[in-house]
Parts: C-alpha cells; structure tokens; sequence
C-alpha cells in the first residue's frame, strides 16, 4: 500500500471514529437537543418540576378565548392524542392561530395549567399561493366527505396579510 | 503518454493561475445573469405565500446562503482531504480561499433567519438544533481562518486547518437532518432532490438565486485563489514572469 493511500484510509478511518462518537454523544443528549416536548410527553411525567420548559404542538380547533383585557388569552396545545391547557399574557405573532403550530414556554401550576411567559408561531413548510391552499383545502374536506361551506372555506386566504 | 487532455496539469499553481483569470468573468457574467432572472421571478412573479404574506420571499436569499453555508464547508472537507493524503499545494489554497465566502454565507443565512424569524415565529433567535448548528458552522469558518492565519509556515497552516476542517464536517449532517432527527422551532425541508412543497414559481425562483449563489462563489473564490497563488509562490520564476508581463502590458 503507498503512504498516499494509507493516509486517505486514516483520514477515512478517523472520521468514521468521529461520525461514531458524535452520534453516540447526540444519542445520549436527545432529550436536551429537542427545543420542546410534547403534551404527551408532559402525561407521561417527563415534564421538568419547578423548571421551565417549552411545550409544542397544534393549537386546539375552537380553543383559543381572549379575555376583556386583549392581551391575556388561554387556548389548548393538542398533540391530538393529549392536549393541554395554556395561559398566556402577551404579544402573540401573527401566525399564532387554530390549528396551527405552537410552541410554549413556561412552567405547569398545580391545575395542570401551563403558565407561558412566551409563546412562538411554528409554521410548516409549505409555500403556495391563498388559491392553492384553498383548493388543497376543499379537496381534503371532500375527501373527508365533509361539505364544504363558503365561509369555512374562505379561512386559509384571509389568513394572508 | 498520448497527448490527451489531462486535468492535473491544472493542479499546479502556474497553469492553474490563467485559467482561473479566463474563468472569472465567465462565473460573473453567469451570476448576474441567476441573479437578476432570481429576483425577478422571486420578488415579481412568485404569488403570495397563504399564511406568510409577502414575508416569506427571504426565503429567496436565506436558502440558498444556507445551502451555500454548507456546501462550501464539504467542498473544504474535500480539498483539505487531498492535501493531507496527497500533498498537493493547490488544496490547501483552495481551502483557504473558500473560507471566507463560506463564513460569509453562514452569516447570511443565520441574519436572514433572524430577520424572518422575528415576524414569523416571534422570536429573532431560538436555541433549537437548526439555529445552533447552524451558528457552530459560523464559528468552524471563522476558526479556520484565525488558525491558519496565526500560523506563518503556509504547509503547517494547511495542515492543522485541514483536521480542522475534517472533524467539523460531522456538523453539516446535523445541521441537515436536525429537523428530522429532533423537535425544532424551525420547519422541515420544503425542498430535497426527490420532492417539493413549494409552489412552481417559488422553487424556480429559489433554484435560480441558488445557482447565483453559486456562481458568485465559484467567481470570488477564484479571485481569492489567484492572490494566495501569487503571495505563496512569490519566489518562483512563473509568478515573476506573471507580474513581469502584467507590468510589461501597462507600458
């Protein structure tokens, strides 16, 4: 074997090594890496005691209630098989809305109430015009053999700003 | 052997160095030309997004500078491979002339998700494993340029930028695969090679602002090439012949 050749398989050979070791590192650090857990998680106990931590998920279809004040609002994270109820006193973004993703900072109370002090918009990752959206739309409501009503289906369009 | 093209004649500085001076203006004139067809299609003719508005045509510089970002650091891993099993001297310029346009797109991508990040999530920075990673990227560029730069013998300098270079290269899997692999604010890819969630006009759009990207890399790292090569190889008898004629010329 040349020197060249032995040198590439080192190189090889370490960064395998490396490949290895991190991905064991990333294992063992799974649970810090992840920026939220999810309302199942929370029913299973993992959620952190007297710590704050970041819950994610849909927000609940019809949940979301705005008291007189404007700025306080309590809503439910769902991940469709748990949910949980948050309140929140604060600026929300705009793509903060029903059925759409969420993610919450902040600590359980002793109701099971989680009291954000910060809540974030996630957004998914498609792009396509309102008119596309709403035909995605109508055709999943009609596949699902649901009728589709004009004021249900204008939703997703007025959503653009 | 027959006198048949062979591309290692251009792994030596001296016939690499014109052909690289041929090739610039070509890598310009191409990137201009992506970038103007980009914007054009991506700020003019590309539809509203349905739940980001208008806000959304960062995406039309952030994702091409990340995909740059990361790129450009295997393209480095690459180079920097060759020069330590083969010893090449070319390797270790193109490395270094890589670099600074790498950093510079990882802080592209980084600012621009910032400034997407603030109106659409509601935060400029979140530590989720897309946004770290990507910062960890930031500072593996930066701390190969200040590592070769604080070691004066160009050989040694290449040598430790390199392992550098090869052991941060685990990074861009993760930075990949981070919003797979783990709950993130950020959202999963919207393009890979096999499919897109994108509408048509938006990914062409995107696609051709990547390609300007892409020239203007291969162009600026050119340039940066061609000076390392003349400061490097200052004592040999091409690059005086090089600077002689250029000197000749102005007469």
């Amino acid at each position: 074997m040349k020197s060249r050749h032995k040198k590439l398989a080192l190189i090889g050979g370490a960064l395998a090594i490396i490949g290895i070791i991190a991905a064991l590192v990333l294992n063992a650090l799974n649970s810090n890496i992840a920026l939220y857990i999810t309302p199942t998680d929370v029913a299973a106990g993992k959620a952190p005691k007297d710590k704050l931590f970041r819950i994610g998920g849909l927000v609940k279809e019809g949940s979301i209630s705005r008291q007189a004040d404007g700025v306080t609002i309590s809503f439910a994270i769902t991940d469709t098989e748990k949910e949980i109820p948050v309140h929140y006193k604060g600026i929300l973004p705009d793509l903060f809305k029903e059925g759409k993703g969420a993610v919450a900072q902040g600590k359980l109370n002793g109701e099971g109430t989680f009291m954000a002090t910060e809540v974030l918009a996630k957004h998914d990752e498609n792009y396509m015009p309102p008119e596309a959206a709403k035909a995605v739309d109508d055709a999943q409501a009609r596949a699902a053999g649901k009728h589709v009503s004009p004021s249900s289906s204008g939703d997703k369009p007025k959503a653009s700003y | 052997m027959k006198d048949r093209f062979n591309l290692y004649r251009f792994a030596s500085p001296a016939t690499f160095y014109p052909l690289a001076g041929t090739l610039i203006p070509w890598f310009v004139a191409l990137s201009v030309v992506f970038g103007l067809a980009g914007l054009w299609l991506g700020m003019l003719v590309a539809p509203t997004d349905f739940q980001q508005g208008e806000g959304y045509r960062i995406i039309f510089i952030h994702v091409p500078a990340s995909w740059m970002s990361m790129f450009i650091y295997l393209i480095m891993a690459g180079w920097a491979a060759i020069g330590l099993a083969f010893n090449t001297r070319l390797s270790g310029m193109m490395a270094q002339a890589l670099a600074p346009t790498g950093a510079l797109m990882a802080f592209l991508s980084l600012w621009t998700g910032a400034l997407w990040g603030k109106p659409m999530w509601g935060a400029w920075w979140v530590w989720d494993a897309r946004l770290t990673s990507e910062l960890i990227l930031l500072f593996l560029y930066i701390g190969y340029m200040a590592l070769t730069a604080a070691i004066d013998d160009a050989k040694r300098a290449d040598k430790a930028g390199g392992l550098l270079l090869l052991v941060g290269v685990v990074n861009i899997p993760i930075i990949y695969f981070s919003v797979k692999w783990w709950n993130t604010l950020h959202q999963g890819s919207s393009v890979n090679l096999t499919k897109s969630s994108m509408a048509e006009t938006m990914l062409w759009g995107m696609l051709l602002m990547a390609m300007c990207f892409w020239m203007y890399s291969i162009a600026i790292a050119l340039m940066r090439v061609r000076t390392i090569m003349l400061e490097r190889e200052r004592h040999t008898d091409w690059v005086k012949a090089e600077l002689l004629g250029k000197a000749g010329e102005g007469k």
